[in-house]
């Protein structure tokens, strides 16, 4: 299954909602093109919602790594929402947790940023 | 008298479709040696990990290199082993990508999923060069073991 990326505008903040497997290949360069876009047109409040995201891969996580660093030298931070059981351990066992910061779902992800 | 271990065998072409297919075929040979959704998925990550980095660090992308894939069934485990035409890796060497060091890295975090979610994990030199890793999940207590495969299965793709 690709990936299928949405994004949306709520009190500021852009909500970009994935669906599918984050995986190394067309996923990837997909939501790397969809973070350059982002930043582009200045929208540096960022909510990931990964709740139909079932399966990341190691090249998934160095791509929201390597996001979240992106998106934070230029002054804007990336939030992750609502992950599933799987993402959450594998985000749990790399450490990545500690980087991220993560909410249970979307609404208190765009909350955080008032 | 313990059966003879059973295996299934593929050979890959370094292409970014191999990487699927050798994660859904894992996860097909693990569902036959009987591991539940949870192990399988485990399994399934392991190989697709494993043949990322033949493909990528291995073979260098070379499309006239080849990835092997052995899965053997045996009494109590199943083995994997992915061998690339690469020029070898020290496992000792592959940095630890929780460090605060490596956190924040891109890369780097292939082969620990696969210590995280194997049971063993080695590398050694191929038979003709390349780096050969063999990984093995071992069958929980309550694991019903192999299911009959039939018969041995040679694949070429």
């Amino acid at each position: 299954m690709s990936l299928k990326i949405n994004q949306r505008e709520a009190d500021g903040v852009t909500v970009v909602q994935m669906s599918g497997r984050l995986t190394l290949g067309d996923a990837t360069v997909q939501l790397r093109e969809t973070m350059r876009g982002l930043l582009e047109n200045g929208k540096k409040k960022i909510v990931l919602n990964l709740n139909e995201v079932g399966y990341i891969d190691s090249s998934g996580l160095g791509e929201l790594v390597s996001n979240f660093t992106t998106v934070k030298n230029q002054g804007g931070e990336l939030k992750l929402a609502s992950l599933t059981q799987k993402v959450n351990d594998l985000l749990t066992v790399t450490k990545l947790y500690t980087v991220f910061e993560v909410h249970n779902d979307e609404a208190a992800a765009i909350q955080s940023f008032r | 008298m313990s059966p003879e271990p059973r295996h299934v065998k593929v050979t890959l072409q370094t292409t970014l479709e191999s990487v699927d297919l050798g994660e859904d075929l894992a996860q097909q040979v693990a569902g036959t040696a009987g591991f539940d959704e949870d192990e399988r998925y485990k399994i399934g990550m392991a190989v697709r990990e494993c043949i990322v980095n033949a493909l990528e660090h291995g073979n260098r992308g070379d499309a006239k290199k080849q990835i092997e894939v052995r899965f053997l069934l045996e009494a109590d485990r199943l083995v994997v082993q992915v061998q690339d035409e690469g020029a070898g890796f020290a496992l000792n060497a592959i940095p630890d990508p929780r460090t605060d060091e490596n956190l924040l890295k891109s890369s780097g975090r292939g082969l620990f999923l696969v210590r995280t979610f194997m049971d063993d994990l080695q590398v050694k030199r191929g038979q003709v060069g390349g780096a050969m890793v063999t990984m093995t999940k071992l069958y929980s207590t309550n694991h019903s073991g192999p299911a009959d495969l039939n018969q041995e299965k040679e694949k070429e793709q």
